[in-house]
C-alpha cells in the first residue's frame, strides 16, 4: 500500500508542475528624508502552477522583523492590526506563462495580474517581474511599490514624516518543484 | 478469516479516494485550489507568543508582564507630583515633585535588569525581571508567569526615631521586593494581571511593626484606540502585615491604588498617571503609601519611556535601515 501511495504521489506531482515554498523572502522598505525603515519576512509561503500560470502568496504579517524591537510592535499593534489581519496575500497569474520554458534553465519577465490584500483591503494589480528556471527550483522576482493609503492603513501625523505614503515591496524567493 | 477482505477493501477504497483527490486537484483550474493548498500546508496551528499585553514594562506604578527586547536599553524619567488639592500655592502640586530616573536594559528576551535612583528618601533600585512562561495565541499557555526581583537602598542621614547613641547600619537602609507577575491578554482591547507581592523591609520603626509586607496587586489595561489606553493598577496589603506610617504607631498605611493613561509615539511612550502614592519604588509603593484617596490626597505624576537598540538583532547588518 505503501508502494501505491508512493507511485501515485510522484505521478501527480510529475504532472501538476508546481513549485512551492514555505519559507518565502518579501522585504519592505520606507523611505523618508528623517528615517529609512526596512524589515524582512523569511515565513511567505507561495506556490506556482507552471501549466496554467495559476500563482498564489500568503504573508504571515507577524513575521515581519525589524531592527527595532519597539518599531515591529508598533507595525502590528497600530499599522498593520495584525491580530485583525494576520496573513497579506496574492492571489494572481502570470499573464505571459507560455513565454516561460520551466524546462530550460534561464531568466524569463513575467508580468503578475491578480489580487492583492493588505489590512484587509483587497485590490487589483498589476506586478512586474521575473522567474529564473535552474532545475528543479525557480526563483521568483518582484518589486512594486504599495501606497499605504490604497490598503486603508491610517499613519498619524507625529509618524508622517518618517513613514512613506509609497512603500517598495521586494520579494526574492526560491521556489522548489514539488 | 474474515478480516483480510475488509482490509484489502479499505486499502482499495482508500486508494481509490485518494486518487479521485488527485483528479481534482489536476484538473481543476484557478488559484483557489493554490490558496487551499497553501493554507492546508500551513494548517498546523500557529501557537506565536501573544505580544503588547501590556503598552510598557511598568502597568502605571508598578510592573507589568512586558519586557524590554534583547539589546534594547530604555531610558525612563518618572515624576510625582505633590498633592493635587494644594492649592494654587503649592500650584496644585506641581512645585513640589520627586523623581526617579533609570535605565532598564534587555539582556535576552527572557531577562531584563534595571537600576533607578529616586529623590524620595534619596533612593537607589536595582531589579531583574525573569519571564517563566509566556502566553501563546491559538492554544497552549493560557497566561504569561514572571519574577520581579529587587533591591533598594535609602541613603538619607538617620531617621530621626532612632537615638544618637544606637549605630545606623548600612544593612538598615535595604529593603527587598520579591513579586510574580500573572499575566493573560484577554483580547486585543483587554489585559489583567495579579502581582502577589512580598516586600521584605530590613528595619521598621516601631517593635510591633512587621518587617514583611505581603500584599495581593491587580492591575489592568483596556485599549481605547490604537494609541491611547486606560490603565489601573491597586495593591492590597493583606491584613497583619501593614506597616505604620513612619512616627505614627496608630496609623496603618494605605493601599496603593493608581489610574493612568498610556499615549505612545513612535518612539516614546508616555504614561499620565494619577496615584495616592508619592513615590514610584515598590519599597515604597506597596508597603509605605502614607496618602488616601478618599480624602482627596492624589498625585499626578507621568512617566517618559524613550528606547535605544543598543545592539542590532541578527540579520540586519546589511538592511537599510537609518535614521539621518
Amino acid at each position: 500500500m505503501i508502494a501505491v501511495l508512493i507511485i501515485c504521489s510522484t505521478a501527480v506531482s510529475g504532472y501538476a508542475q508546481k513549485y512551492m515554498t514555505r519559507t518565502g523572502k518579501v522585504t519592505f522598505f520606507s523611505s523618508t528624508p528623517v528615517e529609512n525603515i526596512e524589515a524582512f519576512n523569511n515565513e511567505v509561503s507561495g506556490v506556482v502552477d507552471a501549466k496554467s500560470g495559476d500563482v498564489a502568496f500568503i504573508v504571515p504579517i507577524k513575521s515581519f522583523k525589524f531592527e527595532k524591537a519597539l518599531m515591529q510592535e508598533h507595525f502590528n499593534e497600530n499599522y498593520m492590526e495584525s491580530d485583525k489581519y494576520p496573513k497579506a496575500d496574492f492571489k494572481g497569474k502570470i499573464s505571459n506563462v507560455g513565454d516561460i520554458n520551466f524546462a530550460k534553465d534561464g531568466t524569463y519577465n513575467t508580468r503578475l495580474q491578480g489580487k492583492l490584500t493588505i489590512h484587509g483591503v483587497t485590490k487589483d494589480v498589476t506586478l512586474p517581474g521575473s522567474v529564473t528556471v535552474k532545475g528543479n527550483s525557480v526563483t521568483a522576482n518582484s518589486k512594486f511599490n504599495v501606497k499605504t493609503a490604497d490598503y486603508g492603513i491610517k499613519i498619524p501625523s507625529v509618524a508622517e514624516n518618517k513613514i512613506a505614503k509609497q512603500i517598495e515591496v521586494t520579494v526574492n524567493t526560491i521556489l522548489n518543484q514539488k | 478469516m474474515h478480516i483480510k477482505p475488509i482490509i484489502l477493501s479499505s486499502i482499495f477504497l482508500f486508494t481509490a479516494s485518494f486518487y479521485a483527490n488527485a483528479q481534482v486537484e489536476d484538473t481543476a483550474e484557478g488559484n483557489d485550489d493554490l490558496m487551499a493548498m497553501l493554507e492546508s500546508e500551513s494548517a498546523k496551528p500557529v501557537r506565536e507568543y501573544t505580544t503588547a499585553t501590556f503598552k510598557t514594562t511598568r502597568i502605571a506604578n508598578g510592573h507589568s508582564i512586558e519586557n524590554t527586547a534583547k539589546g534594547v536599553l530604555d531610558f525612563r524619567i518618572n515624576h510625582r507630583f505633590g498633592l493635587l488639592h494644594s492649592g494654587v500655592k503649592d500650584f496644585f502640586g506641581l512645585d513640589g515633585a520627586t523623581t526617579r530616573i533609570g535605565f532598564d536594559y534587555g539582556i535576552t528576551d527572557w531577562l531584563m535588569i534595571g537600576m533607578g535612583r529616586s529623590s524620595f528618601m534619596k533612593e537607589y533600585d536595582g531589579f531583574a525581571k525573569v519571564r517563566l512562561l509566556r502566553q501563546r495565541d491559538g492554544g497552549g499557555m493560557p497566561f504569561s508567569l514572571s519574577y520581579v526581583g529587587a533591591i533598594s537602598v535609602q541613603t538619607m542621614d538617620k531617621p530621626a526615631y532612632i537615638p544618637d547613641s544606637v549605630e545606623y547600619y548600612f544593612s538598615n537602609r535595604l529593603a527587598y521586593v520579591n513579586q510574580l507577575l500573572i499575566a493573560r491578554k484577554f483580547s486585543n482591547a483587554f489585559s489583567l494581571q495579579l502581582m502577589p507581592t512580598h516586600v521584605h523591609y530590613n528595619l521598621v520603626n516601631f517593635k510591633n511593626e512587621p518587617n514583611d509586607v505581603v500584599a495581593l496587586g491587580i492591575g489592568g489595561r483596556v485599549k481605547l484606540s490604537n494609541r491611547i489606553s486606560l490603565t489601573a493598577e491597586w495593591y492590597y496589603q493583606i491584613e497583619g502585615t501593614k506597616r505604620f506610617v513612619e512616627g505614627q504607631p496608630n496609623v496603618m498605611t494605605k493601599n496603593p491604588l493608581t489610574i493612568g493613561f498610556d499615549i505612545e509615539t513612535g518612539g516614546h511612550v508616555f504614561q499620565l498617571l494619577f496615584s495616592n502614592s508619592t513615590a514610584i519604588s515598590e519599597r515604597n509603593l506597596v508597603g509605605q503609601t502614607v496618602n488616601d484617596w478618599g480624602d482627596g490626597d492624589i498625585h499626578f505624576g507621568f512617566n517618559i519611556s524613550r528606547v535605544f537598540t543598543v545592539v542590532k538583532p541578527k540579520g540586519f547588518e546589511n538592511s537599510r535601515n537609518k535614521i539621518w
